[in-house]
């Protein structure tokens, strides 16, 4: 039975063997080509780039020296991060140098700490903390929200930097954050991470942040 | 033709093999254990808060899942490269040097997740603590050392294949295959601080493994368990498996994109990821079908030659044989249609992030591959004892039924879970901090939680007959035989 030749194209071994071969070859040149696209897309920008006001997917860390938006565009249907006037960072600009230093430290400080296990980033992770892709933009952290009142501090890095070295201390949920012996440095570094991530173009993810919030907690109805 | 060499357990690959089965069901046992302890955090976010933290649970919970799995994948090789190539496996020694310098690793990685747990910001935590990235956290030196083992692994693999003169269609896909799954870890095995160019690589290895070559992985071993059980033909089998690997790599390899809709890479994966990852269930139905196909072929076939006399099963494992029909439809049902339900980017812009991933994550992961591996450990405890027939026991049946009711019912409440936090966290109130924990407050996502805790406990139990079963059915099948034999 083996032996015999098949009388069609259709139950022949070989010939499907052959197709495995080229659909698979065909797939895998394809995500060549794709993956050296998006690897030039996704190349961190310059801080050359946020002086000319070039747009790129992924910022230059020195973009922690400016302020970050999320604003609605329309002609793509989603929304897509601003990047706008310079603002100090931890009081002050930091030089190309001191801000990779302290992106790099972070990224460290986030994978030492296994934060991805209970936190998402750029929605992966894991469900049991709050996402933190534009965690910077989150109304919780605003000038005289409740973080920065409860930390005594007067600026946004200042109260996330509080709340990482002593998130049991600062805990206002029962499903607290556990104290990870995070330093200030090192919280400096969380915070210029979690910065420069919230200026990430993720096609428009998570949509609507934190839109409702507001008229939730207020209790608004739009029945009259 | 092929010749099935009946080497039983006589081989050293087959001995070795059940070195790997063995702590392949003690990483299992940690897996659930850990489950356990993650989904009453859930509920009572002060058990072992501070000493054993979710993250740490979690990550456990994570790598000795796919850890366990391994484990048995390398296992099923072992046994089944005897069969495959007639022949015993080369590098048998050195082969089992490897299994015991990867268990003393793997003991020495879990020990260290588990007391030291986490790191300083620098490097020497990444390379000795904990690299923090979801599946493979473990540390560098270690992913040294996994690189190490495995290519001892797969040379032996290959050079049988080569020695050998015999060259199925199972062995040239499982060699292809193989290379493929070993060198996709190498991306995953360096750290940038560009987070976007970091889970571009990190889902090389864990989409490119789990929708990809771990699948056609799959597809050759229920090949070889369909030949094994019910006699399958073989050139029927490997048609299919062919099919399968034309399906499997032809929407898998490009469904990655459904990774890359909202991690910093550019909108065209929109289309490409939502076309490709749509296609990926197609393979599955294809598995699916050709499983029970073949079966009942085989039982009508035997049905008619029998005609008259006593009508015999043509399942000459039956605990094996129900742990592959569990395959193929766990397979379909969490990979495939778990997995489409929120693979679309108009959809996945809502429930990336959510219980909805952990939901098609528990159903995909024991449906696609738990349910076969623990199939493949009763196909070699047949041979192990030399018997004719393997039939299912008491216990066999309760450890199937509780696990894939258990694990059902996990999917289904954390599938509700999911869908209240797509709802209320992110459509009503638009994802953030007080939006998330709104929507984990509510009775919706709370009651789901509970039932997550408490079929998750059915799945224990069940696993607790699975493992009695494995360690009895075979002495006492064989010894049955002996006072059946003695009576004659």
């Amino acid at each position: 039975m083996d032996e015999q030749q098949p009388n069609s194209v259709w139950t022949s071994n070989s010939f499907w063997k052959r197709s495995a071969g080229w659909v698979t070859g065909f797939a895998v040149v394809l995500l060549m080509f794709l993956t050296f696209d998006t690897m030039t897309q996704i190349t961190m920008g310059t801080d050359q780039d946020l002086k000319d006001g070039i747009t790129k997917r992924v910022p230059a860390a020195t973009v922690i020296n400016y302020q970050i938006g999320y604003k609605m565009d329309y002609s793509r249907g989603h929304e897509m991060p601003v990047i706008g006037k310079p603002e100090l960072f931890f009081g002050k600009t930091w030089s190309v140098k001191e801000a990779n230093q302290l992106l790099n430290l972070g990224k460290l400080t986030e994978q030492s700490k296994d934060c991805m296990n209970c936190h998402t980033l750029l929605g992966n992770g894991a469900y049991y903390a709050p996402d933190l892709t534009k965690a910077w933009l989150d109304p919780m952290w605003k000038k005289g929200g409740v973080m920065q009142l409860m930390t005594h501090t007067k600026t946004k890095e200042e109260a996330m930097a509080a709340f990482l070295q002593y998130p049991v201390k600062y805990a206002i949920h029962v499903r607290k954050m556990p104290n990870l012996k995070i330093t200030a440095k090192e919280a400096q570094g969380l915070v210029a991470l979690l910065k420069q991530m919230s200026s990430i173009d993720t096609n428009g993810f998570p949509r609507g942040f934190s839109r409702n919030v507001q008229d939730f907690k207020q209790g608004v109805s739009n029945a009259h | 033709m092929h010749t099935n060499l009946s080497v039983g357990f006589k081989s050293g690959s087959r001995k070795l093999a059940a070195k790997y089965f063995t702590v392949a069901i003690i990483l299992f046992g940690a897996q659930l254990i850990m489950g356990l302890i993650a989904a009453i955090q859930f509920i009572d976010p002060g058990f072992l808060f501070g000493i054993f933290d979710f993250n740490i649970s979690r990550t456990i919970h994570l790598n000795a899942l796919i850890v366990w799995m391994l484990y048995a994948m390398i296992g099923s090789v072992y046994y089944m490269l005897p069969d495959e190539t007639g022949i015993e496996t080369v590098g048998l020694k050195l082969g089992t040097l490897a299994f015991w310098i990867l268990t003393a690793a793997v003991t020495v990685v879990v020990l260290v997740f588990a007391f030291i747990q986490i790191g300083p910001g620098s490097q020497m935590s990444i390379w000795f603590i904990n690299e923090g990235r979801e599946y493979i956290e473990a540390p560098r030196w270690a992913d040294i050392g996994i690189v190490v083992v495995v290519l001892i692994f797969y040379s032996n693999v290959l050079l049988t294949y080569l020695k050998s003169k015999q060259r199925t269609g199972i062995m040239a896909v499982l060699v292809a295959d193989l290379f493929a799954l070993v060198g996709l870890y190498l991306a995953g095995m360096f750290y940038t601080d560009n987070i976007s160019v970091d889970q571009y690589w990190w889902w090389w290895v864990i989409h490119l493994w789990v929708e990809a070559t771990w699948e056609v992985f799959v597809g050759a071993l229920a090949a070889y368990a369909l030949i094994q059980i019910i006699g399958a033909n073989r050139k029927i089998v490997e048609m299919w498996l062919w099919i399968e690997v034309l399906t499997l790599f032809g929407s898998g390899i490009l469904g990655l994109g459904h990774h890359y809709f909202w991690i910093g890479t550019p909108e065209y994966w929109w289309e490409i990821g939502a076309l490709f990852s749509s296609l990926e269930p197609v393979p599955l139905i294809a598995m699916f079908v050709h499983v029970l196909y073949d079966w009942g072929k085989k039982q009508g076939y035997l049905n008619g030659q029998n005609a008259g006399q006593a009508i015999k099963s043509t399942i000459k494992n039956t605990p094996a044989m129900s742990w592959i029909v569990v395959n193929a439809f766990g397979n379909f049902l969490g990979a495939g249609i778990w997995g489409f339900f929120h693979t679309l980017p108009q959809v996945n812009i809502y429930t990336h992030g959510t219980q909805f991933t952990a939901a098609h994550g528990h159903l995909a992961f024991y449906g696609a591959y738990a349910t076969i591996l623990v199939g493949m450990m009763y196909i070699a405890i047949q041979k192990y004892y030399g018997l004719e027939r393997l039939v299912s026991t008491t216990k066999t049946k309760l450890g199937i039924a509780l696990t894939t009711f258990g694990v059902l019912g996990m999917t289904i409440a954390l599938t509700i879970a999911g869908y209240e936090q797509v709802l209320v966290e992110r459509a009503e109130l638009g994802g953030g901090w007080q939006a998330y924990f709104t929507a984990q407050a509510l009775p919706w996502f709370t009651q789901a939680m509970d039932w997550r805790l408490i079929m998750g406990v059915v799945t224990c139990i069940g696993f607790v007959y699975l493992v009695i079963d494995l360690m009895t059915i075979g002495k006492n099948a064989n010894a049955q035989a002996k006072i059946k034999q003695a009576n004659i």
